[in-house]
This record gives C-alpha cells, structure tokens and sequence, in this order.
C-alpha cells in the first residue's frame, strides 16, 4: 500500500496477549479493523472484551501478538504525530496548567507554539478562563474539554477516544458528544470511539462494531451513516439503532 | 495567617509546659525556658557558638545535597527500570532495615575521624530513605500517564522530565522532611566523636562540665535547626509542587 491508500488505518487479523505472572491472557483476537479518512467508528462490548487493547493497539502504544496495524498504508510500529488519544480518566498532568497540559504536544514536537493558535483552541472549547488553573480545580466535563483540545491542537488525522465521557453525568456527556461531533464536522478526522454507552456510539460511530467476550473479537457490525451529523439525536434513526445496537449487546452477553 | 497563629499557639503552650516542668523539678536538672534563653543570649554572642552552629549546619548541608544526589536519581532510575529494580532489590532490602549508626566505626574507618567521616554517615543515613521513597513514587506513576505522554509523541526524556519527574517531587520532599529528624539526631552521635565543632560536642563538652543551661541551649539550637530545615522543604514545595497543594 501506498500513502494514496484511501485507508486512514488497517487492523489485520490483529490479537493481543498479556503475560502476567507466567499466565497468558488472551485480549483481542482475530480483529479486522479499517478507518477510512473523515470516517468513525464505534467500539461496544462488554467490560474487558478487549476494546480499549483494540485502541491501544491502534495508537502505537501497544504491540500486537500477532497480525498488523497499518496507519496510511505503512507498518504502525510507534505512536504517529496523526493520531491523537484522549482517554476515560483524561490523561492530564496535574502539575501542568491548563494552558501547558494543553500545548505539551506541540512542546514536545518542538513545533512552535503560537499564542493565537493556542488560544483559539482554548476559546473553542471554552477554556480561555480557565487556561491559568490546574486541572485538579476543574469539573469532570471541563477536564475532558482539556484533554480534548491537547489531541485537537495536534490536528489529527485520526482521533482515538477511549471510553471519553464515562465518568460524566448524562446532560455533560450528551453535550461533549455533540461537541466531539461538531469539531468532526468542522475538520472531518478520522475517529475511533470506545465506549459502553449505546446511545454514544450510534451518536458518534458511523460504523459501530459490537465485541463480544474473553478472547475479545468483534461479532458485528451495523452501519450508521448520518452519525455526528447535527440534531441526529432524538431522530427516529437515532432511536431504531440504538434499539438494534442494543438487542445485539443482549444477544453477545 | 490562621496556620501561622496555630503555630505561634504551639510553641507557646510548649514553652509554658516547660516552664511549668521546671518549676516543678525546682530547676534543679531541669531548667526552665527563661533560664536557657538567658544563656542562649550569652552565648550567641560568643564567636565560638556560631563556630559550633555554623559547623553543624555544614555537615547537615553537606549530606543533604550529597544524598540528594546520590538518592533521588538513583531512585527514579530503578522506579522505571523493572530490571534494575529487580537487581538491587536484594540489595536495598537486605541493607536497609540495618540500624546505619552501627556502620559508624567502619564508615569513620573507611572515612576518617574529619568532617569527610562524619559528612559520609550523615549521608548514608539519608540515601536510604530518599532512595526508597524516590523509587517507589516512581513506580507508581500510571500506566494512563504515560499512555498520555507517549500518544503526545513523548521520549522516554520526556518522560522523565514532564512526568516521572514532577509526580515524585512531593514524595522526594516528603522524604527530605522526615530524613531531617534522622540526620539531627545522628548528627548528636557523629559529633561526639573526633571533633572539637558542632552541636554535638558542644552539648557532651557542656555535659562533662555540668553546665545544664548549656546542655539545654544545645538542644534549643538542634531543635531550631530542625525546624528551619522543615520549613524551608515545606516553603520549597509550596514554590515548586503548587499543585499539590490545591
């Protein structure tokens, strides 16, 4: 494959094993995962069915026991300066302000730092007041705008969100799902979502693929083309696919 | 402000039983707070009591950076190396439940009876705790961190410098805080021996000529230098781990 592959990344009969104490623990197996450019997926399953493994292994942080993770066509062997992870419990450093935690990876791909830029980041996730203060004096909610604006300062071509919103409560993951689906529409990045929430994945996956348990594998797929796009919550699609997605979680447990 | 009264309420009920300890021994070998701050004032203006302080709080010094140096690298190396962890663990376990005073005539041996000696015992007492607290907040620096760190394009330098690095330092000043009551009173026993300076012979010297008030300004003098070194940790924490305190 080439860069002109019209695949942003390929998972390949991917598996993953853990080692502890002498005793394998199979993770994933058998996973075959493709993103195309500006496409999203979803990832739903139960607990430890090797979704968040899957992310890992797509961010470069992992390495695969057996098959291949290709981003652009070339072997992923190291996390790629296009993809960006933002994880469940935020991954934000609390010495670092908001402010530092937010541009620590342009720092540290010393890639210059313009202020306007930063502060346009900021401003668009509605930190600017915030940009001085640790995240320890922050919400749930504002810490998981923080850490989404660390990965969208990258401007990523792919987005890796692991289980986003799962310490939030309803009314501040809804409006952070419609935020994510915003900032999709405005820069059209590919995205990979883990998550437990149903209606999260039929919001922002416009793939949602259901893993089923011990050794994880994915057991379905369903299509859900007008994902991310505006007000498609509360639609009668929105609501039939989440039934559906639903009724396949049922069945896989 | 409230803290600083608490503070000013402390030492005073402190001095007050003091007092009120004195007069019920009729100060005979217990002298009271204004007894010994009479004589404090005397000898503060003596050039050889500053010589005395001044010979103390160098060999403190002296085995704080020394440690500190030694310890706190050392420490987040093996923190963050499973490998090495495992081979000095034998090591650092078997040596460190070891009272260090015993290794006090070897280390003067090894050492000599001079400042070198006394500085080298002061330190090894040191290395130890700053080594096993530096190492093991280390160790615990998530697995989510460094997620973050590497998926930001982040070194194994990087991780070191934005994130091992300032998660351990409140555990290092915790350290550095409680090493302080060990190094003072070790500090007593290194100076007993081979010296003519420090606050240690100063209070032995005071000791065999039975000047009490003496005894008792030595032990004022080792308590303040305690507390000055407690609080300039903890006013260095407060500059350097702001967050922390939030």
């Amino acid at each position: 494959m080439t860069d002109s592959s019209p695949d942003l990344i390929t998972c390949s009969e991917l598996a993953k094993t853990y080692v502890a104490d002498d005793v394998e623990i199979p993770a994933l197996t058998e996973a075959n995962v493709v993103i195309g450019p500006g496409a999203t997926i979803a990832l739903v399953g139960p607990s430890g069915c090797g979704k968040s493994t899957l992310l890992l292994l797509m961010a470069g942080l992992e390495k695969p026991t057996a098959g291949s993770v290709e981003f652009k066509g070339q072997p992923l062997e190291r996390p790629h300066r296009e993809i960006a992870l933002v994880l469940q419990d935020y991954g934000l450093f609390p010495w670092k302000t908001v402010r530092r935690n937010v541009e620590l990876g342009l720092r540290i791909r010393g890639e210059k730092i313009e202020e306007s830029r930063l502060e346009e980041s900021l401003a668009e996730l509605d930190l600017s007041e915030k940009a001085d203060v640790y995240p320890q004096q922050l919400s749930g909610g504002q810490r998981q705008r923080v850490a989404l604006a660390r990965a969208l300062i990258l401007n990523p071509s792919l987005l890796l969100l692991d289980e986003p919103f799962a310490a939030l409560d309803t009314l501040t993951r809804e409006r952070l799902q419609d935020l994510v689906a915003a900032e999709w529409q405005k820069r059209r990045f590919g995205m990979a979502l883990v998550t437990h929430n149903i209606q999260e994945a039929v919001r922002l996956g416009q793939r949602i693929l259901v893993m089923g348990n011990r050794p994880g594998a994915i057991v379905a797929t369903m299509d859900n083309p007008h994902a991310c796009s505006p007000n498609y919550r509360g639609s009668e699609e929105f609501y039939d696919l989440s039934r559906g997605l639903r009724a396949h979680l049922e069945q896989t447990a | 402000m409230k803290s600083k009264v608490g503070y000013v309420w402390g030492v005073l009920i402190l001095l007050g039983l003091w007092q009120v300890g004195a007069w019920w021994a009729h100060e005979s070998v217990f002298v009271g707070p204004a007894t010994v701050f009479e004589k404090l004032f005397q000898e503060s203006r003596t050039y050889v009591f500053w010589q005395h302080v001044g010979a103390s709080s160098l060999r403190i010094l002296a085995a704080l950076i020394l440690s500190f140096i030694a310890a706190v690298p050392l420490g987040l190396f093996l923190g963050t190396s499973p490998r090495a962890d495992r081979l000095a663990r034998p090591l650092i376990y078997l040596t460190y439940p070891v009272p260090k005073i015993v290794f006090l005539p070897l280390v003067l041996l090894v050492f000599g009876l001079g400042d070198v000696g006394k500085i080298a015992m002061l330190s090894l007492i040191l290395f130890f705790q700053l080594l096993i607290t530096t190492r093991d907040a280390a160790r615990g620096v998530s697995r989510s961190a460094r997620y973050s760190l590497h998926s930001l394009g982040g070194t194994r330098r990087h991780l070191f410098i934005h994130v091992i690095w300032p998660s351990c330092l409140p555990a290092v000043f915790t350290a550095l805080r409680i090493a302080t009551g060990t190094v003072v009173a070790v500090l007593f026993f290194v100076e007993s021996i081979g010296t003519r300076y420090g606050m240690g012979f100063y209070i032995l010297d005071a000791w065999g000529r039975a000047d009490i008030p003496q005894i008792f300004v030595g032990m004022v003098v080792l308590a303040i230098m305690g507390v000055v070194l407690y609080e300039t940790f903890d006013i260095l924490e407060r500059v350097f781990c702001r967050w922390n305190q939030l």
